[in-house]
């Protein structure tokens, strides 16, 4: 009072406050604490792994070199020029988690694919391709058991005979030709992808499915698909990377060999070639035919490169509709080869597959062309120079220009061949069974009557 | 999203793949500042963009006293000029969400529609042509996206007395085990659903924050991914329905918003693809 300070209400509250703190502080506890645990800090310990520096040891750093690891940062400087990219950040973790792939594998070639979105969580996929013989045999995953099934319902006999499967393609071909891993957060172990069957890519065509996030997660869809979410995942993969992997023309050259007997089926291998120069920016930006597909196309049976099922005496049939008439000599299905422009691709209800921008209008000196599917939302690629890159990062969908419409279940197998003696006959209407009864009667009155004087006749006998 | 954190959360959202460049961010910044001052919006936001086949559009709202109502909407193609979009009208809102084909690029292409109506029991069909441009589909499509997906955490606007919808200033984000329920998220628009809540769970509830409907009333369920990202820092919420729109709150700290960046077409397949 004696003081007279201005701001006499906001001491009041201060000491208040300082009364209610002293008076609530616990001090003789003898609660445990308990230790809550939030996701930040479980990802910390899990990421922690990918920070760590291995000795500082000179072999190590020469190992680096050589390593096949990608320049992931270089690859997100100029896709966030494209508008694309993950964060700096996460960038640099998936950079990381990539780099423990690496080191981890004996690896030749490595790339980042891209992100699959999930419904529970995403994957970040690399493509690789193993050193030669150093790749292991044993596939992740192996189907068996369907064919089991059908034996055990054995009864009653089913006179359905399988379409013949098409056997996959090996490892290192066709739709095979890399390894995909899989990982659904940097730091946590990659996964790697067994390798797609054709029945898997066919089936991913007629269905439309969100990923869960889970790799060993059901899909349930008609028709029914072969294997879990990861045969699904990788039949996406390479229905995308089919469809949506290009380069500027002329990055890429074909191996010329001296035996090459037939041009078209051996037209498989490609090489980089030295001499390319390299497309302006802006001849790129404005005409889909300087850029081509540099992976195989994935024919609608499901493989790469057609393979003759006829050929086999004890099947005749072949899996493709199409085919079923002339069951004799199935034509050959044919892709466009390796290497076609992109502006041959069809367009789909009006729609055109691709579009084409540059990255900056106002500083164009420096901009680089950056291509982007319309079919695959979310694959994008760009090229600047010599260097060029595809991603993909999105929900693993394709663009459907009307609604999906779930293909029908075919008409089912008649049962036994029908014919008059188990067709059932309508009942007869009332006049009708009128009609038949005075017939009838009519009938057995006249047979009476003959018989009567049948009787007659004998009575007349016997008297 | 707000322009004025723009950066650090375009950098939150950016798990979906598409951000914006560098050249945009400046423009953006720029830009926004200016149409704020000049339209007299007390904050502007940025709500996104949808992908055409030739040119992309970037929108922003503008937002006056109320949080809710009376935004006003901006597109630019190139981020720095700003128009205004046209309002929009029931039938207009109609007819656009039967449009499936994309955005072009140009909001003066022009989608004709031959409209049949039956008048009475006769069957008098008059064909009448419909002309819709681009630019009001646009209109269309921001608005029922914003009718359908917009997402705030529980708690960060209050509804005064009168009304009116505010942002709470004491509002300290969501607990890491709320934030990982998506019974936490509500739409930011007019409830429309009719509350079906038993009278035992009303007790909890607060009429001045749960005054709009939860994520969780969405037909069908799960037409919503919930996921950590970033080093498990950040909730990120994905609508299925619409394709590009990504939700982030940062639990524990008042930071939310929300941007689409999509093609600007509704998922209609979703009940195929769960």
């Amino acid at each position: 009072m004696e003081e007279r300070p201005e701001n006499v209400v906001d001491v009041i509250e201060d000491l208040s406050r300082e009364v209610k703190r002293a008076g609530l502080q616990n001090t003789q506890s003898t609660l445990r604490d308990i230790h809550v645990t939030t996701p930040p800090q479980v990802t910390a310990e899990q990421q922690k792994v990918l920070f760590s520096h291995k000795g500082g040891e000179d072999g190590t750093q020469e190992e680096q070199m050589e390593s096949p690891l990608p320049n992931v940062a270089e690859l997100a400087f100029y896709l966030e020029q494209a508008g694309v990219g993950l964060g700096r950040e996460e960038t640099y973790r998936v950079f990381l988690a990539l780099k423990q792939l690496v080191d981890t594998q004996p690896l030749q070639h490595c790339r980042f694919w891209g992100k699959i979105l999930g419904t529970e969580n995403s994957y970040l996929v690399a493509e690789v391709e193993f050193r030669e013989g150093e790749e292991d045999e044993e596939d992740a995953l192996d189907e068996a058991g369907e064919d089991e099934e059908r034996e055990i319902i054995s009864f009653p006999k089913s006179t359905y005979k399988p379409p013949p499967v098409v056997p996959k393609e090996n490892n290192g071909t066709g739709a095979n030709k890399f390894t995909y891993f899989v990982c659904r957060e940097p730091g946590l172990p990659w996964v790697r992808l067994p390798p797609v069957t054709p029945a898997q890519v066919t089936v991913a065509r007629k269905i439309r499915k969100f990923f869960t996030g889970r790799l060993d997660a059901p899909i349930v869809s008609y028709p029914p698909f072969p294997g879990n979410e990861a045969n699904y995942l990788r039949a996406q993969i390479a229905r995308i990377s089919a469809s949506t992997q290009a380069s500027p023309l002329g990055f890429y050259q074909f191996v010329e060999e001296e035996g090459e007997e037939e041009e078209d089926s051996s037209r498989i291998s490609f090489e980089e070639n030295p001499d390319f120069e390299g497309i302006p920016v802006s001849e790129l930006a404005n005409s889909l035919s300087n850029w081509v597909h540099h992976v195989q196309y994935i024919l609608p049976q499901g493989r790469c490169t057609w393979i003759n099922l006829a050929e086999k005496p004890e099947e005749e049939e072949d899996p493709e509709e199409e085919k079923e008439e002339e069951p004799d000599e199935p034509e050959p299905e044919v892709g466009p080869p390796l290497l076609t422009p992109l502006s041959e691709d069809a367009e789909i209800n009006n729609t055109p597959p691709w579009s084409c921008k540059v990255s900056s209008s106002i500083i164009s000196k420096f901009a680089i062309a950056v291509l982007c599917s319309n079919l695959w939302p979310g694959a994008y690629a760009f090229a600047c120079g010599k260097t060029f890159e595809n991603i993909y990062i999105g929900w693993g969908s394709k663009f459907l220009a009307e609604g999906y419409n779930p293909p029908v279940p075919p008409p089912p197998q008649s049962e036994y061949p029908s014919g008059p003696d188990i067709t059932e006959a309508a009942d007869p209407s009332l006049e009708e069974e009128q009609a038949l009864k005075a017939a009838l009667e009519e009938q057995r009155e006249s047979q009476e009557e003959m018989e009567d004087a049948e009787g007659d006749e004998d009575e007349e006998d016997d008297d | 999203m707000d322009s004025a954190c723009l950066n650090y959360a375009l950098d939150l959202t950016a798990g979906g793949g598409l951000t914006l460049t560098c050249e945009q961010r400046a423009a953006l910044q720029t830009s926004l500042l200016v149409i704020k001052v000049n339209y007299k919006f007390s904050r502007v936001l940025f709500w996104g963009k949808i992908l055409g086949l030739k040119n992309d559009y970037f929108i922003a709202q503008g937002v006056a006293a109320d949080e809710m109502k009376a935004k006003k909407i901006l597109y630019s193609l190139n981020c720095t000029e700003w128009h205004l979009l046209p309002p929009v009208t029931a039938p207009l809102l109609a007819y656009a969400s039967t449009l499936n084909g994309r955005f072009t690029g140009d909001p003066s292409f022009e989608y004709e529609h031959m409209e049949t109506r039956q008048q009475g029991e006769m069957e008098i069909t008059a064909d009448s042509k419909v002309k819709v441009n681009e630019e009001q589909r646009v209109a269309a499509v921001v608005l029922t996206i914003d009718r359908e997906a917009s997402v705030v955490p529980r708690g960060a606007f209050t509804r005064t007395p009168d009304g009116a919808v505010q942002t709470n200033r004491s509002f300290e984000g969501l607990s890491w085990s709320e934030a990982i329920k998506l019974s936490n998220y509500y739409h930011f628009t007019e409830p429309q659903a009719v509350k079906k809540t038993r009278l035992l769970d009303m007790t909890r509830l607060d009429p001045s924050l749960d005054y709009l409907d939860s994520l969780t009333e969405d037909i069908p369920k799960g037409s919503w991914s919930l996921q950590l990202e970033k080093g498990s820092s950040v909730v990120v919420l994905r609508s299925l329905f619409w394709l590009g729109l990504t939700f982030f709150h940062v639990p524990t700290t008042p930071q939310h918003g929300y941007i689409y960046m999509g093609d600007g077409l509704k998922n209609i397949d979703l009940p195929f693809m769960l």
